[in-house]
């Protein structure tokens, strides 16, 4: 009895080292293996492989001191007996010779960080653009075909299937694993931020914390952002990213009440933001517009930095909010910045005319199944006291959204309509 | 790594050119080659006879048939490659850029399946 206690303590030992280490360094690990031999699909595999053996090794033997080294190890070793097995029936080759030399161990605890020329290299313009920003997700952060998915509305098989080749791509036609010079980083910057933010957003739309696997993505994302910021200073858009993430986690505790239910921002109380986080965040705001660039992040940041502005002054600044999603929209032109847009200008114009200035649905039928864009419209028609049609609109939100609080939220707004 | 620069072009546009302008085609292509031969990433090259010197041969069911022209009929055919070695594919894509071939015609980087 006694033993099997120590047994399931160790196993919990082991469980919980390995679990932080794969959320420390998952993806740095997976980087330095794949930027010395190409190949994702084999560093993700000999990693996934050094992490079951850790979890039979460690409850018997003990954590070691350094548990990235240890894993860095089996893997490495892992990853050269593939490619022994794949050459049994040839001379020892030359290409052998090279991966064990570069995958070389690091000097203890001194794990270059290659995380950026990673996700520079998904970006790289002989990827498919539509599989760039998955692929940075899955190689950095772990997440399997299925989460990616549903972060991206796709099927979880094609999905799949686009990654393997995806990955296929990167290895046999040898896509460098490097930074590179600032006029092409620019183009690859972007899709690099995208992905950081849909893993962001992905992770927000359960900000209640109910499920661990999507608030640590936020974490995951906020933690990216400050990578590619800090090795990038000179990037405003970057910083841009970062300081939006850093406005929107400023925010968290705000959003939901003691009940766990959802506060929209106009009732939150401003004094439950983290101050910090947004001083921060308004920090890098200043730093990067003073390069003179500006970009889609810095803007969006902009936006969240009125808002803050607004409900810690109660000064309406919706003239300016309006301004900011029109330049944001002219960067973008997309849908869901003219639904932001026509909520500022209700505050400013009116709902009919916020009414008239939102997205058409013939136009962009996607509308149909964006939650927001029904909710949007039924806070309008139920300010233009459009009752009957409010009451639809409500229902179609309600039956679009994930989260609970959310959901109780929008039926409040429908019963109050009804009374 | 080996990459095969593969060079598609409009074969009518050479003949149209003036035997001034050809001329100075083909020394754009002579300088290119000596620019890969400097930098050590040379490994062979060659220009190919024009698509209607092109025979295509297959086996069907045991039985070999020749067919006069090109594999693919379309506008844009294969002229001629380069076969380069270089560290990785942006430095191969720099090289595809720089070829002559780039400007009239397209240029398909493919790395060579190393055995």
């Amino acid at each position: 009895m006694q033993n099997r206690m120590n047994s399931q303590e160790g196993d919990e030992q082991a469980r919980s080292t390995a679990d932080a280490v794969a959320r420390r360094s998952y993806g740095k690990l997976v980087a330095y293996l794949a930027a010395r031999t190409h190949d994702v699909a084999a560093a993700e595999d000999a990693l996934s492989e050094a992490f079951a053996s850790a979890l039979a090794d460690w409850p018997d033997k003990g954590c070691p001191a350094n548990p990235e080294g240890w894993l860095l190890t089996v893997a490495r070793r892992k990853l050269i007996d593939r490619v022994r097995g794949a050459r049994r029936h040839q001379l020892v080759s030359d290409e052998l010779a090279m991966m064990e030399e570069a995958l070389a161990a690091p000097a203890i605890g001194e794990i270059p960080d290659e995380r950026l020329a990673m996700m520079l290299a998904c970006a790289h313009p002989a990827i498919d653009a539509g599989i760039r920003a998955p692929l940075i997700l899955q190689a950095v952060l772990g997440l399997d075909a299925k989460r990616i998915a549903s972060a991206f509305l796709t099927s979880p098989a094609a999905m799949g299937k686009r990654l393997v080749r995806a990955k296929d791509k990167i290895r046999q036609a040898g896509i460098p694993f490097r930074v590179p010079g600032h006029e092409e980083l620019a183009g690859r910057l972007g899709t690099v931020l995208d992905a950081i933010y849909a893993a962001f957003s992905e992770g927000w739309s359960d900000p209640g914390g109910g499920d661990d696997a999507r608030r640590d993505l936020t974490e995951e994302a906020l933690f990216l952002a400050s990578l590619v910021a800090q090795m990038l200073p000179e990037e405003p858009e970057a910083l841009g990213l970062l300081a939006l993430l850093l406005h929107a986690e400023a925010r968290r505790r705000g959003r939901r009440d003691g009940n766990g239910e959802f506060v929209p921002l106009a009732d939150q109380d401003p004094n439950l933001w983290e101050k910090q986080q947004i001083g921060k965040a308004e920090a890098l705001l200043r730093r990067a517009s003073a390069m003179g660039s500006i970009g889609r992040y810095q803007l969006e940041a902009a936006i969240q930095s009125a808002h803050v502005h607004r409900c810690r002054t109660g000064t309406a600044n919706w003239a300016q909010v309006v301004k900011l999603y029109d330049a944001l929209f002219g960067i973008t032109g997309s849908p869901v910045v003219l639904i932001n847009r026509a909520l500022a200008l209700a505050e400013l114009r009116g709902a009919s005319a916020a009414l008239d200035a939102m997205p058409d649905l013939d136009a962009d039928p996607r509308l149909t199944e964006y939650q927001p864009y029904w909710a949007a419209r039924a806070a309008l028609l139920a300010k233009t006291a459009a009752h009957a049609e409010a009451r639809k609109a409500y229902e179609i939100a309600i039956g679009l959204e994930r989260d609970p609080a959310v959901r109780r939220f929008l039926e409040r707004r429908l019963a109050a309509l009804t009374a | 790594m080996q990459y095969m620069l593969l060079l598609h072009a409009d074969e009518a546009g050479f003949t149209r050119m003036t035997p001034a302008e050809q001329q100075q085609g083909m020394a754009a292509y002579v300088a290119y080659g000596e620019a890969l031969a400097k930098a050590g990433a040379a490994k062979g090259s060659n220009r190919l006879q024009p698509v209607a010197t092109a025979t295509t041969v297959r086996v069907v069911d045991g039985k070999t048939q020749v067919l006069d022209g090109p594999y693919a009929d379309s506008k844009e055919q294969l002229g001629g490659y380069f076969l380069i070695d270089v560290p990785d594919l942006d430095a191969a894509l720099s090289w595809a850029a720089r070829c002559p071939g780039a400007s009239h015609g397209v240029v398909e980087v493919r790395p060579i399946w190393s055995m």
